[in-house]
This record gives C-alpha cells, structure tokens and sequence, in this order.
C-alpha cells in the first residue's frame, strides 16, 4: 500500500519468530492468541498488502467519504514569524472525530469485517482511540466493546459519551491506577477469551506483529499526504517532521514516508510530564518518556523501551496529556531511535499547556493535549525550515483539564476566565 | 532437583500441581502454604512470581498477585524463598517474560535461569512466551538443567502442537478453556477435545484453568490428563483466610480433595464414587 516496506512487512517463516525491527517488536503472547495473530497476520498480508477483493480501494474510499480525507497541510503564519522559520501544520485534528485515530480505527474494522469477524473490542486511553472505534464499528454496523481505565473515564468523559452515543459498551477497568496500561490488560483477557469470532483494534504502534506494522500502514496516509503537499506547496521536502508520542501511531504514520528521505529530521516528542526519571521506591514515573529515557523489555505483546523498575515491574506513567500516558512505545519507533534515524525529545506538562493556549490564541486551532506537546517542541527546536508539525487531533476534549491546570499553574498563556466564575 | 525430576513427579500415576502466588501476602506464609500443599498430596508445585501485569491470568489471580507486590516480593527474595523452602518436591517457577529479562545485568535471561536452578528451581512457565520467541530461554534451561513448560490452548492448531512439543520439556500445560485463570463450576467440553487431538508424546499432559473441586480432578483424569493443575482455588483460599494457620489448613484439605479426585478416575487408586447420575 505505501512507498516504503520494512524488515517486518511480509516476513512470517513458520516457526520463526516474525515482525522484528531490530532487537524490538516480535509476538509475545499468551499461546491461546498465537492462532489469533498468525490468522491477523495473513488478512493483514493479502487484504492490506496485497488488496485481495479491493480492500485497499475500499479502505481509501471510505477514508476519503467518511474521513475527510485528505486532511490539509497549512502555513502557521503567526507561529513562522515567531520562530523565524515557516511552519506548516498537518491537519490530523480536521478528521473525522478529531484526531488520527480514525485512520487506524477504520482499517480495523474494515478489515475485521473482510475477515469474517463479528465482534470488535478495543482499549483506550484518552478515549480517542475508543471513540474513533466506536464510530468505525457504528458506520461499519458491528458490535463493539470498549475498555477504559476508570482514571480516563473520569478525566475524560466527554469521550465516554460519545463512545456510548455511537452504541458501544463502555467497560471500566478498576485495577491499578485505572488507564492505558490496565484497559491494555483487560482488553488482552477479552481477546483471550474470545478469539474465534472477535477482532481486538489496538489502538497504536504497540502490540505483537502484526499490530505494529498495520497500524503504521493505516497511519502512514498522513505522511504519504504531507510529502505530497511539501512538494506541491514547498516545492519540496521539510527540514524536519515533528510529532508527538505515545505509543506512537502519529508518530510513525507521521515519519514513515519521510524515513528513507536521509535530509528530513524526525523528532518523537514525548511527554516529559512534571520531571525525567523512574521512582523506584513508589513503582512511578512522573512522565510517559519511554523512548528517550526506557530501557528494553517485554509489555503488551512486544519487546520495547518501557518505564519500569530495574526489576522489570512495569511503573504507572504520568502525562497532564491520557493520550501519552503509556509506559511502552511502539517497537519500530524504538528501532529508529536506536539506528539515529529517528530523535527522541520531550515536552513537560507546563510547556505542553502553554502551547495548546499559543496554538489557540495564534493560529486559531484549538489543538489536542497530545499535539500541544509536538507544537511546544517548536520552542526548543533549532534547526532549519521548513518544519511540518502533525497536530495529532483537536483539544476539545481537553479543555476541562486545560481550564483547571492552567489555573493551578496561574499560566501566562491562559485567557483571564475570571468573568465566567459564579 | 532438575527437569527430570518433574517429569518424574507424574511417574507414578497422575498428578496434582497446585499454584500459589509467592509472597502472597508474605513470604513466610507462602513457605507454610507450600508446606501444607505437599501435605494435601502435591506432586509439582507451580510457585508464581509476581509481574504487574499478568495478562494471561483473570481476576483472582491478579489480586494474589497485587497482594504479593505491595508486600514487597521480588525476585530476589522469591528465589531466596525456594531456596528455603524444605520440601521435596519440585517447584515451577511461573512468570513472565520481562521478569527474566531485566534479573542482572544486560537484558538476556541466562542470569536468572542459572541464578532459579541455584536456588532449587526445577521448572519455568512463561505464558506470554509462545514457541517462536523461546529459542534463547529453551537454551538458557538446557545448559541448567530447568524444565521448560510450555501451555497449549483450545485455539492451538495440529501444526503448532508439533512445534510445542518439539520444544517442551518437564510437562505440557493443557489450557483446559479459553480465556484467562479462574476457578469454574465445571468441565470444559475444549477440555476433552484437547486431550484427545494431542499425540501420545514422551511429556505427561497436565491439565488446568478452572479446577476448583475433586469431580473436576476426576473428570479430567478419565479424559486421560496425567496430571491437575489449580491454581485460582487456591488463591482464593488464601485471600478469604483469617489467618495463615487458618489458610494453610484450608489449602491442605483442598489439595488433599482435588488428590481424592485424582484417586477416585485411577484404577485401583480407590473404590468406585457411587454417583448414579
Ligand atoms: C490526539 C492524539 N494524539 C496522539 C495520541 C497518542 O497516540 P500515538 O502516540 O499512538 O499517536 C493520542 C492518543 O490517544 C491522541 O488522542
């Protein structure tokens, strides 16, 4: 489907282990989902590789009538003359729903449905992810299940609404701090369970082969797009593509064009939250900086960088930012650090905030927590332009929490919102 | 003792293999409960060392596990704890994947394999580790002398039956069901269907998830298991205690109904149950 194909796509000798990137990525589940993944594996193969039956027309068809695809690239004008090089930014917030997740969601689902299955489930943590599944399985009339940590659901409700407005079931995982990592979890047990006839849409770069590598192919319409326009826009490619990560999907779909373009900069901005580092002693780290600051392990069904104990307990993340708020990252993004390809940064809560109101207030875009992060980065960036910013999604969701952190940190940034207290 | 003592524990007709989680809610009480399991008539025991996040295992066992690590159990002290241990049967040590890993230096898992068969270690099961990732682990415990164990599913097709078994050594675990751990009221109908589309090998197959009472242990027995794996029943033994004397008692009488299950399918081993149903 994309320009570029990489180690992972398509390797699958019986026996071997498949989908490394490097020493990262690989199939580390329980042997009641190996069936699962290998029989994933293969639609993955002929569907999306291969476009058996018109998968892939449709999926681009579909993108294009229930996306809104393609999403603009656009010149910060206000922001250009602020850093003294031009700024473009790629629209991922005017998708359909408000954020990236869509791209993924709905290949998902589609692909799902070619395969025969009949139920879909899936893990969120903003509940973008969740949301974007949950208008895919409406439109596409399918079932579906979400798992959301009870932490989420209470800072995000808004999303929890329209998951259930879409018709989907809503289940609260209550164990440990109640997000990303425990919905994973459950989410894993459902598919555990329910195989045979179920679908589990992961909602990022993350997972066992083949999630990581079809889900960057879902994603990687974003920067098979944002070549396209740099070069009719440009007149040719950007110094430097900035993203935000979480897991990653973004952040790769973002990259995965401009990779073999050696003179394109990648930054993966992660969340720095309120401080680098792990707490040992309280199994904490107060950010979600897995890829610049993690070590090697196994979460969620691959080897990665994850924030853990040095005894490999895996630690609860912090991010003012649910969309970040992950402990792991995706492998392939963790490869491209490791081979200097890809750089990874981070943006702590304070600066990310300041940002979403500098976007706001400057450019007229309203820009997810998530994407403020990769919009901050612009202040420490030195380095030429043109730069491309993916602003991930749109911070509707997030202006609840906007409201009350900016008021804890009495930001300069904020708007005065003393004329609307009772 | 070494993988073939694990083997061997099934020599003399089928086994029982009970499962607690270490540390749950302390190390000594684990010492008392493993005690007390050999003393209700295990053959193997499958000793969990905590990870924070079990995905194969289902709420009960998530709890025992929770328990563990806010007590303080690590795998350091876990392997402190089998090396105290004072019982002569073997113990499988069940975890996951990231654990072995990160013990020592570098990310590979020699160190902890070497450092488990020091501290009496006989076997390993990993669930999140199928056959295509296992290759550096199956050779870590060939040079230690540790069993490795792996799991088939109801969903494991006839191809990869072989490539388990050309791998597995110690015993082969037979999830009973799908899904994750947890005690049940009955047989599974996958159990029977399991059993019966697996070769006959040179591993005993022991057969577990959801075993919580002595029709069980018989049951899966006359579908032809050589061996009961519990784990949940146990857990939950633990959890609702009042005391650790109270609960070790409890875990004896548990272990010692599911061996009566076992006993009642052995010909010979006891009378006939004279259910008429
Ligand atoms: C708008 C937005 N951006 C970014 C992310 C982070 O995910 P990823 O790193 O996979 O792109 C999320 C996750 O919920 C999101 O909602």
């Amino acid at each position: 489907m994309s320009r570029r194909e990489t180690a992972a796509d398509a390797e699958t000798n019986a026996g071997a282990s498949a989908g490394k990137f490097g020493r990262y990525g690989g199939q580390y589940v329980p042997e009641v989902l190996m069936p699962a993944v290998e029989e994933l594996t293969d639609a993955y193969e002929r569907y999306v590789l291969e476009n058996e039956d018109g998968f892939v027309d449709d999926f681009r068809e579909r993108l294009r009538d229930f996306g809104g695809r393609p999403t603009p690239l656009g010149r910060a004008d206000n922001l250009s003359e602020r850093y003294g090089i031009d700024v473009y930014l790629k629209r991922e917030d005017l998708l359909h729903g408000g954020a990236h997740k869509l791209n993924n969601a709905l290949g998902q689902v589609l692909l799902a449905k070619y395969m025969g299955k009949e139920r879909i489930i899936a893990e969120t943590g903003a509940g973008q992810h969740g949301t974007a599944t949950a208008m895919a399985a409406a439109y596409l009339d399918m079932p579906c299940e979400i798992y959301m940590g009870r932490t989420d659901i209470n800072r995000q409700r808004p999303n929890v609404f329209r998951m259930r407005t879409h018709g989907a079931e809503v289940n609260p995982v209550t164990v440990g701090s109640g997000t990303l990592k425990e919905a994973t979890n459950e989410a894993m047990r459902d598919w555990a369970t329910t195989v045979e006839n179920t679908h589990y849409v992961i909602g990022s770069v993350v997972g066992p082969h083949p999630f990581p590598t079809m889900v960057r192919e879902f994603q990687s319409v974003i920067s098979e797009e944002a070549r396209e326009q740099a070069r009719e826009q440009l007149g040719g490619l950007p110094a430097a593509v900035i993203a935000c990560a979480g897991g990653g999907s973004n952040t790769m779909g973002a990259f995965h064009e401009f990779v073999g373009d050696e003179d394109v900069d990648l930054y993966a901005v992660e969340a720095g939250g309120s401080g680098l580092g792990v707490e040992e002693s309280e199994n904490y780290a107060p950010n979600s900086a897995s890829l610049g600051t993690g070590s090697v392990g196994v979460l969620h069904g691959a080897k990665t960088k994850l924030l853990q104990t040095v005894e490999g307990q895996i630690v609860e993340s912090h991010s003012v930012s649910a969309g970040l708020d992950y402990a792991g990252v995706g492998p392939e993004l963790a490869h491209l650090v490791d081979e200097g390809r890809v750089t990874p940064v981070n943006v702590g809560d304070d600066a990310a905030l300041a940002a979403f109101h500098r976007l706001s207030r400057e450019e007229g875009i309203i820009p997810a927590l998530e994407s403020s992060h990769a919009i901050a980065y612009l202040e420490a960036y030195e380095g030429d332009g043109p730069v491309i910013v993916n602003v991930s999604g749109r911070g509707d969701k997030d202006l609840d929490t906007v409201i009350e952190e900016s008021e804890k940190r009495d930001l300069d940034e904020a708007p005065d919102m003393e004329v609307f207290r009772a | 003792m070494s993988a073939d003592d694990v083997t061997a524990a099934f020599a003399d007709g089928p086994a029982l293999v009970p499962y607690v989680v270490a540390g749950d809610p302390s190390a000594d009480a684990t010492e008392r409960y493993v005690e007390a399991l050999v003393d209700g008539g295990a053959d193997v025991i499958e000793l969990g060392l905590p990870f924070s996040e079990p995905i194969a295992d289902g709420p009960t066992i998530q709890e025992g596990i929770r328990r563990a690590l806010d007590a303080g159990m690590t795998p350091e002290r876990y392997l402190d704890l089998v090396r105290d241990l004072d019982v002569d049967v073997p113990v499988v040590c069940m975890t996951y994947y990231n654990l072995l890993l990160q013990y020592g230096e570098g990310d590979e898992v020699e160190t902890f394999v070497e450092a488990a068969a020091d501290a009496g270690v006989s076997g390993l099961i990993v669930p999140d580790l199928p056959v295509e990732e296992s290759a550096e682990l199956e050779a870590a415990c060939e040079a230690h002398d540790v069993a490795l164990i792996f799991i088939v599913a109801p969903t494991t097709t006839a191809e990869r039956v072989e490539r388990i078994l050309g791998r597995a050594s110690g015993f082969v675990y037979v999830q009973a069901r799908m899904g994750t751990t947890g005690a049940r009221t009955d047989v599974s109908e996958d159990t029977y269907e399991s059993l019966e589309r697996l070769p006959e090998g040179d591993l005993p197959y022991a057969v577990g998830f959801g075993v919580s009472e002595r029709e069980h242990a018989r049951a899966i027995v006359e579908g032809g298991a050589d061996g009961v794996v519990a784990g949940s029943v146990f857990v939950d033994i633990v959890a609702e205690a009042e005391s650790v004397e109270a609960a070790a008692a409890a875990l004896r009488e548990k272990a010692a109904e599911l061996t009566a299950g076992i006993a009642d399918a052995t010909p010979g081993g006891a009378p006939e149950p004279e259910t008429t149903k």
